[in-house]
């Protein structure tokens, strides 16, 4: 008994923050300014402007989580085989950023790729044509893969970290190359981690407005920000809930399809 | 004789500064069941990983079947390894297992199912096909582990202390299966092992290594019965090592008491190591003994009493017998002479480092 009563500030804490705001969204998503039941606002998704937002925020978070792994899979490759002491030590480097706030190192960013920012300064320097980089969807991109990839690098070497040298040697014992070692151990054998790297990156890409407000200007709005605005500039609630709804559903399919991948059920987080 | 399939020459090996292979040739015949054993950090791992081709020599070379083969990653040569933890991979059925080193080298489905087959037939593990490897014990594991080997066809099969973290009874009954495989299959096996009595069961030739050298090479009868140097005599069974001078051929003085024994070529009055084995000392009525003592320890083990008898000098002879000898009674101690093996004593430090140290 006494134990249980251990878990009542988190329990306490779980209602009054997580609960009740979610069953909130779930009232104003389904109701309209009088209070009165209604599916217009989740239906809204289906206006263009909308629909196009939550097209363009699945597709830059698709294409920022590729690019994430594909980064992170070698990366972890490489710190698992430098051996425990030398890596940790990169790995401490390689979360040293992340100890520094995460607007800051966004709005380092816009600094870096404005018109004339960091980058065409020293383009112009060597006299070759400056670049429209900031307000663009690759900026976007850039700011979610620097914001995000130690969330993919970490799970994913954590995983390679409990794989046994022996069944590498194994494999390439029985006659595996490097690419076939890849292939039919490192690879299958990493799917959790692979899996919750992938939910770490995608789920707080798919649902950001900071990096597209900061590095994408005004002109590239994602789902996220239109959120934000329907909250903020134009005060209304319950179309902000309704869209925020829609988004979660999205969020929960994409996780119901990873999860169909991960039979063992050990790296996903639902 | 002809050539030997595997030929180590002057390999040398180190880690971090510390030399673990020194310049160690080793020659293991075709159809062969060579057993390296020693302690552990002997350097036995390591030259099985040699061979494997999971660790590059420093100096010397690896020859297979007359071709140098120092510098060839372990997937292009024709050996195949057991390790010790069995290292099976755990995302596939017990099938998928077997199958992947067939599978690697594009095997027909057919070919690979058969064999999948036979090798599960050869281990005793028929129907396992599905199963999961995590749904097998240690050693069903480890009979997949020597199945998933055996079906490439290797001509050499290198064993990795493949029993070690099995239980006694089963770790018997492998020992059988594995010299039977053997016989059955017709390949060479190189098995490490810091195990005597595993090493003395299965091997035709026994290597015993110890701090990176190998100590002696032969038959187990040869290197049970005539150990060559104190290392040896005290890591193969158990042994009572003692001081003695050779006077002349076949007779050597221990502790004042004349032994007969059958050594020849020693020269006279050198000073030599004895070795006698606990069970070939006779315990006989004070009168009759070469030595006298009084019995100081008696533990029953089983088989036979293990018992201490300990002579004037102070030495305590370790006695292995079926016959009780009370505590605090006086016997006489008998040896037969050819239960007595003389060694050289060694010769510098250096050479007793290389030797006794452990």
């Amino acid at each position: 008994m006494s134990k249980k009563m251990l878990a009542a500030p988190y329990l306490l804490w779980m209602a009054g923050f997580i609960i009740i705001p979610l069953a909130l969204i779930v009232y104003y998503g389904l109701t309209d300014k009088s209070g009165m039941f209604t599916l217009a606002n989740v239906l809204s998704i289906a206006r263009p402007e909308h629909a196009k937002a939550l097209g363009l925020a699945l597709g830059l978070s698709f294409v920022s989580t590729v690019i994430c792994l594909l980064l992170a899979y070698p990366l972890a490759m490489m710190l698992r085989s430098r051996g425990v002491g030398r890596g940790s030590f990169i790995v401490f480097i390689f979360i040293l950023p992340m100890w520094m706030n995460f607007l800051l190192r966004t709005l380092a960013w816009q600094t870096l790729l404005e018109k004339s920012g960091v980058i065409n300064g020293i383009l112009s320097a060597l006299h070759l044509p400056t670049q429209n980089l900031i307000n663009t969807p690759g900026a976007i991109v850039l700011g979610m893969v620097y914001n995000f990839l130690p969330f993919m690098v970490l799970p994913i070497y954590n995983v390679l970290c409990k794989i046994d040298d022996n069944t590498i040697d194994a494999a390439q014992d029985l006659g595996a190359n490097f690419f076939q070692t890849l292939l039919r151990i490192w690879l299958p054998l990493s799917v959790p981690g692979i899996i919750s790297g992938i939910t770490m990156v995608f789920v707080p890409a798919l649902t950001t407005f900071v990096i597209s407000s900061l590095l994408g200007g005004s002109k590239i709005l994602l789902i996220g920000n239109v959120i934000e605005q329907e909250f903020t500039h134009g005060s209304n609630w319950n179309q902000g809930s309704g869209l925020s709804l829609v988004l979660m559903i999205f969020i929960l399919l994409s996780m119901a399809l990873i999860a169909k991948y991960d039979q063992n059920g050990e790296g996903s987080t639902f | 004789m002809s050539q030997p399939l595997i030929d180590l020459v002057n390999i040398s090996k180190s880690f971090d500064g510390t030399l673990v292979l020194d310049d160690l040739s080793l020659a293991v015949r075709e159809n062969e069941f060579v057993t390296l054993l020693g302690p552990s950090g002997c350097g036995k791992t390591t030259t099985l990983r040699i061979i494997g081709g999971f660790e590059t020599p420093d100096s010397g070379k690896v020859i297979f079947d007359g071709e140098e083969i120092s510098k060839l990653p372990p997937n292009k040569r024709q050996l195949n390894t057991v390790f010790q933890k069995y290292a099976l991979f755990t995302h596939m059925n017990i099938a998928e297992n077997i199958a992947f080193g067939l599978k690697i080298k594009g095997k027909s489905k057919s070919y690979i199912h058969d064999k999948i087959k036979y090798a599960l037939k050869l281990v005793g593990l028929q129907g396992y096909e599905n199963r999961s490897v995590d749904s097998l014990s240690g050693g069903q594991q480890q009979r997949i582990a020597i199945a998933r080997a055996i079906v490439n066809e290797p001509r050499v099969l290198l064993l990795d202390e493949p029993l070690g973290a099995l239980d006694l009874k089963l770790r018997q009954d492998m020992q059988y299966e594995l010299i039977r495989l053997k016989n059955e299959l017709g390949i060479t096996f190189i098995y490490v092992t810091h195990d005597q009595e595993e090493a003395l069961t299965m091997s035709d030739t026994i290597v015993v290594m110890n701090q990176g050298y190998i100590q002696q090479m032969g038959t187990p009868e040869q290197i049970y019965n005539e150990p060559e140097n104190a290392f040896v005599a005290d890591f193969i069974g158990e042994s009572n090592i003692v001081p003695g001078i050779m006077i002349r051929d076949e007779l050597v003085e221990i502790f004042g008491a004349r032994f007969a024994c059958v050594d020849k070529g020693f020269g006279n009055n050198t000073p030599v190591d004895v070795v006698i084995r606990p069970e070939d000392i006779d315990l006989v009525d004070p009168s009759e003994g070469t030595l006298i003592g009084t019995c100081t320890h008696l533990i029953f083990k089983g088989v036979h009493y293990e018992m201490e008898v300990t002579t004037p000098d102070g030495f305590e002879w370790l006695v292995h017998s079926t016959d009780l000898c009370p505590v605090g009674k006086q016997v006489g101690i008998h040896v037969d002479p050819f239960d007595i093996q003389i060694m050289n004593k060694p010769a510098s430090e250096d050479e007793e480092a290389i030797g006794v140290n452990e």
